[in-house]
């Protein structure tokens, strides 16, 4: 490794940020980061990984202050230094990038104003200098035709062009230090691929030293030179990412790996990691992790663990490793939760189909002028057609905007179709009057992807599971009734005593519970699941998806599973289909889709995924981002960004090929061999 | 003796008897009990509705009317004033009867214009002349007066102190164990606090910062209210008005009229407001359209200019069946209800544009759709889950409105489209006010009283709204106990 003779560029030592009413946010952290090099800092939410960030920036909000430590960037004393100074420093030495970049730019000024400002700031380029700076900026984030993009505004740019803007207004001050705070979170897995290979660009080019902050083990995977272990407050573990991914240290480590979907595991439960990170007002006095580790003691409960250096630079917080002896213990019991196992434990049977779809559609219109006529379609579902059996688990997987959702909520009849046919256990729902309708609504239910919004805040826990009975009179007695919000609770795994509470005082993963307690409770046959772990931290969502597992198993369920992380659904799903712009371009069992996939967007979505194994699949760049539905491509939708793009690719939509009888693709590359 | 109940009377009463069956069905269930205690627990909050209360009481006490017996009979029957007086009147009368000439300044011997006098040579000389009540007592009062002011204020104040202290042994003496209903009103805090003498696990409640700060309000208003009514058998304490009414008894007289403009209006614009901009939200439509263009339409007309159109037909109306009233004091009342009604019915607009504004975004949320896959119908959707979420908006926004409507009352009776000219109220102080604020010495107490009553009356509604609000707040009070 070359950065290791590289200097180092931020010294932390001892920082600690608190709440003014004394909770410790951020507590005694200490780290180095050399010139050149990555640091991820890598924990889940809540556990104070951007208060780090805006400690090391000095932008804390009111309520939160350092208490001491040590920021040293380049030998200036961060801490020490006044305002005036601080914000030269601020954009000119250390830059931010956030996680919500359509939160970060100005809606009301042009990209080029933008970057232009801090041009000026940092710079002192003004007029032209700033322009042809900007026009290059944009040139090296990788904006195609820059120098128009200049004069536009932050709404006309797509979500991963605003996130390059973003970079490009950091680099506009030339920094040696990127702090780069979830950049990818909320961005598609392809965009994703394309965001973190321009920061590391950037990086060889520019020289600068990147602090990233993520929950993603795919994320550090693949851009770490050092990782950092956040929990509650404290890093836990730190070491080099060869190291981490080798020789997990600390327990909670361990966990987090293997609390990782992936199809090595499908048939047996995630390992996941009990309760949820501590509130920060109320830590206890041990160990933080104690309470949810396997392998705690009585001394982890009473002595906070001190910083032990485990090997060649990995550290590690916890008392497994304060005696030598004990060390390779802890490495024999990382590696216990990674054994393969057999396949499925599930049997698969032919049972009947549940839901039928046919050739579905959803086309909104859009209308314009003072007699609102119809000006065109929004084809957000194009004939979709689907089926799953009784007890089954159909994945539907695509980026986001490709009408996933769409077809999830028309399927339940919250959105109308235009046309085609939903036949659910043998009923036609598509037509229906509202009467009928209710009759059919107990068979399917869903669970949505937010359980902070899908939950009324004014509602306690037992109001919010009757609601659903009370509206198709199920269990029509108070007793009956009581009795059935215990089994619910039960099922789903919460105390009974919650009933009473307000969803405000449960966590995420617990809203999530309560949410598929709610679904649960008119007894469905089929669950929507609308990406129902995505605003999970990974620990929460292995629990959520052994649940889910585990209630199929128990009920018979059968799953309409949308997502667009491709591990949970390699590891919950029988049956895959990939969306691309309101379409299904392939469809096959978990193996066939995501082992052998065809269609080159599946390829393409697959190879974008960060594994935390490189399987040493080829990285297939995807160019450009997903067109509009308001005006698909000509032909097959796909091939303005397809690598294997033909003459025919342009001119017709594929057909449906078949290349086994469950496994079939839309596209040109196989029509002629075998259709 | 006869009683009267004035149609705003019946109203006071209705909302009375509504909030006292709210106040038992939450105490029925702590789980609408907890926003509450919150509240108990917030000073700021306890302190202004302390205040609130005091304000509610008195407007309480005016509005039990009633016509007093004369003494002379016609045919065996009891003949009543013509006179509609309330408990409040009563209560007062002091203050009520004893009117001066005209204009004096607050705790004055003298009346404020000169006047020609005969002296006792039979000499005529202008001078400012005493007083007929106001310090008649005194006998040079050039000399006496501030001594006897002070005197008697810190007298006063003493008595109120007395009177605090006996109030807190009565109240411990009869609610010995309402201790642990967690000083939800003063009352039970005053008793908790004398308990804990006795029980050094109360000990702790003295730390109480709530409790504190509402023992150390009383402690103030007790004194405040003490050394005014010990002044005010002596003195004007506000001054007098043009006609010598006495300016402390109008503002306590206006805080009825206040309060009835505020909440009787306030209730016919919320239904209006309610159930319209929630229906556009969620129903969307043509009944959205509908609702837009009617509210659009009502919201481009001025408003002064539709109250004042609407005020002057119905003043017609009244003064061409004047049969219809008994007496003055119920023609003045149907005039109160109907300008209240009127500004109801213009004034529904903004609340409920905020409301549509609202649902709409509502609507979208995932837990609505979670209803809608239940099958729930429109109806319960409106009333479990859109209207609760909207009710902070509904409670800030009635708060606003209450002082707003205070305010408009002052400003319509201004224009000469307000209340009867025989109701006493803050708008119609106001206005007689306004053309003495030019001379010299500037008459600047009616003015001054009306706006510090309105200050307070309209702060302590805004404030105990506030505290309120952050006590239904689940956002905020998610870290509760974290502090």
């Amino acid at each position: 490794m070359t950065q290791s003779i590289s200097p180092v560029l931020l010294k932390v030592d001892g920082l600690v940020t608190r709440l003014r009413n004394g909770a410790r946010i951020v507590d005694d952290i200490s780290f180095r980061i050399k010139q050149g090099e990555t640091f991820v800092l890598l924990g889940e939410s809540g556990c104070g990984k951007s208060m780090t960030a805006l400690s090391l920036m000095r932008l804390l909000p009111d309520s939160i202050h350092i208490e001491s430590g040590a920021v040293r960037l380049d030998e200036a004393d961060i801490l020490a230094l006044p305002e005036r100074a601080m914000r030269e420093v601020r954009g000119g030495k250390m830059a931010m990038i956030f996680q919500e970049p359509g939160l970060s730019l100005n809606p009301v000024m042009t990209v080029g104003e933008q970057i232009a400002e801090a041009l000026e700031l940092h710079q002192q380029l003004r007029g032209a200098a700033a322009r042809a700076r900007c026009v290059e900026l944009l040139d090296q984030v990788g904006i195609p035709d820059a120098a128009r993009r200049l004069h536009e505004y932050p709404f006309q740019l797509s979500g991963g062009m605003k996130q390059r803007v973003m970079i490009a207004m950091a680099l506009a001050g030339q920094p040696v230090l990127l702090i780069a705070d979830e950049p990818t979170t909320a961005m598609d897995v392809t965009i994703q691929a394309q965001v973190l290979q321009l920061l590391r660009d950037t990086q060889q080019k520019s020289g600068m030293s990147i602090l990233l902050i993520t929950h993603d083990l795919g994320v550090v995977a693949q851009v770490a030179h050092q990782v950092a272990v956040m929990y509650a407050g404290h890093i836990v573990e730190q070491a080099t990412r060869e190291q981490l991914f080798l020789h997990p240290a600390h327990p909670y480590t361990q966990k987090l790996f293997a609390a990782l979907p992936d199809t090595a595991r499908s048939g047996q439960p995630l390992a996941a990691i009990p309760g949820s990170v501590p509130p920060l007002h109320d830590i206890p006095k041990g160990c933080r992790f104690a309470p949810r580790c396997d392998k705690a003691w009585e001394l982890c409960h009473e002595q906070a663990p001190e910083w032990t250096g485990v090997g060649e630079g990995q550290g590690v917080r916890c008392h497994l490793y304060e005696g030598q002896g004990a060390k390779a213990e802890g490495r024999v019991m990382g590696t216990e939760g990674m054994v393969p196992s057999t396949q499925h434990s599930v049997p698969i049977t032919q049972s009947s189909v549940l839901l039928q779809v046919s050739d579905l559609q959803v086309h909104f219109p859009i209308r314009k002028g003072i007699l609102q006529h119809t000006v065109g379609q929004v084809k957000a579902v194009d004939g979709v057609s689907l089926e799953i059996p009784q007890g089954r688990t159909l994945a539907l997987v695509g980026e986001s905007g490709c009408g996933k959702t769409t077809t999830g909520k028309a399927l339940l009849q919250l959105i109308r179709p235009t046309a085609g046919s939903v036949r659910f256990a043998g009923n036609e729902l598509i037509g229906l009057k509202a009467q009928k309708l209710r009759k059919q609504r107990a068979g399917m239910q869903m669970v949505f992807q937010d359980p902070y919004a899908s939950l009324n805040p004014k509602m306690r826990v037992a109001e919010i599971l009757e609601e659903g009975m009370a509206a198709l009179n199920i269990d029509g007695n108070n007793a009956a009734r009581k009795a059935h919000l215990d089994i619910l609770l039960d099922q789903v795994g919460l105390a009974r005593s919650t009933i009473w509470r307000y969803p405000h005082e449960f966590s995420g993963g617990q809203r999530q519970r309560i949410a598929i307690a709610r679904a649960l409770a008119v007894s469905p046959k089929l669950l929507i699941c609308d990406e129902p772990t995505s605003a999970l931290d990974v620990s929460v969502q292995a629990q959520i998806l052994n649940l889910l597992k585990s209630l199929q198993q128990e009920l018979n369920l059968s799953y309409l599973f949308i997502s667009h992380n491709l591990a949970v659904v390699e590891y919950l799903a029988h049956e895959v289909c990939v969306m691309y712009l309101g379409r299904i371009v392939e469809r096959g069992t978990v193996e066939e889709v995501l082992h052998t996939p065809r269609h080159p967007y599946t390829q393409a979505l697959l190879s974008a995924v960060p594994r935390i194994d490189k399987r040493g699949v080829e990285m297939i760049r995807l160019a450009g981002e997903l067109p509009s539905p308001v005006n698909p491509p000509q032909g097959c939708h796909f091939h303005p960004r397809c690598t294997h793009a033909m003459a025919v690719c342009r001119a017709a939509y594929p057909d449906a090929t078949g290349i086994s009888t469950t496994h079939g693709v839309h596209c040109h590359l196989y029509g002629d061999g075998l259709g | 003796m006869m009683p009267v109940i004035l149609w705003t009377d019946a109203l006071i009463f209705l909302l009375i008897t509504v909030g006292i069956t709210a106040v038992w069905y939450i105490r029925q269930r702590p789980h609408l009990m907890l926003p509450w205690q919150r509240v108990a627990r917030s000073s700021v909050g306890m302190v202004s509705l302390l205040v609130l209360s005091l304000f509610l009481l008195v407007g309480l006490l005016d509005s039990l009317h009633f016509r007093a017996a004369l003494p002379e009979k016609s045919n065996g029957q009891t003949v009543y004033s013509p006179e509609v007086l309330s408990v409040f009147d009563k209560l007062v009368s002091g203050l009520r009867s004893r009117t001066e000439k005209t204009y004096s300044a607050p705790l004055t011997a003298y009346l404020y214009a000169k006047e020609s006098m005969e002296a006792p040579g039979g000499k005529i000389l202008r001078d400012y002349p005493r007083l007929k009540y106001g310090g008649a007592h005194l006998a040079d009062p050039q000399r006496e007066l501030v001594g006897d002011v002070a005197k008697r204020a810190l007298l006063g104040a003493a008595g109120g102190l007395l009177v605090w202290v006996l109030l807190i042994a009565a109240v411990f003496v009869s609610f010995p164990r309402r201790r642990e209903s967690s000083g939800l009103i003063g009352l039970d805090g005053r008793s908790s606090k004398l308990r804990c003498a006795r029980f050094p696990a109360c000990a702790g409640m003295m730390e109480n910062k709530t409790l504190r700060a509402v023992l150390i309000a009383t402690l103030i208003i007790a004194a405040l209210i003490g050394a005014i009514a010990n002044l005010a058998a002596a003195y004007h304490v506000l001054g007098t008005d043009k006609v010598g009414q006495d300016v402390l008894y109008l503002s306590l007289k206006s805080i009825r009229t206040g309060l009835v403009i505020g909440t009787v209006t306030t209730l016919v614009m919320l239904p209006f407001a309610l159930l319209l901009g929630v229906a556009a939200g969620y129903l969307r439509g043509w009944v959205d359209d509908v609702i837009q263009y009617i509210y659009t339409v009502l919201s481009s007309i001025p408003s002064v200019l539709l109250i004042a159109a609407a005020v002057l037909m119905m003043q017609v109306v009244i003064e061409m069946h004047a049969d219809w009233f008994e007496t003055a004091a119920a023609r003045a009342d149907v005039r109160l209800l109907c300008l209240c009604l009127i500004l109801g019915v213009t004034s529904w607009t903004g609340l409920c544009r905020l409301l549509r504004g609202e649902t709409l975004k509502l609507r979208e949320m995932e837990y609505i759709q979670a209803a809608q896959a239940f099958g729930v119908s429109s109806l319960r959707i409106l009333t479990r889950h859109i209207l609760p979420n909207v009710m902070h908006i509904v409670l800030i926004s009635v708060v606003m409105d209450f002082s707003a409507l205070v305010l408009a009352e002052a400003v319509l009776s201004y224009v000469g489209v307000g209340v009867d000219p025989t109701t006493i109220s803050f708008g119609t102080m106001i206005n007689a006010a306004r053309l003495e604020m030019g001379r010299d010495p500037m008459v600047w107490w009616a003015l001054a009283s009306a706006f510090g009553f309105m200050l307070v009356l309209v702060l302590a509604a805004n404030l105990f709204a506030d505290a309120v609000r952050d006590a239904f707040d689940p956002r905020l009070n998610r870290t509760e106990g974290v502090a």
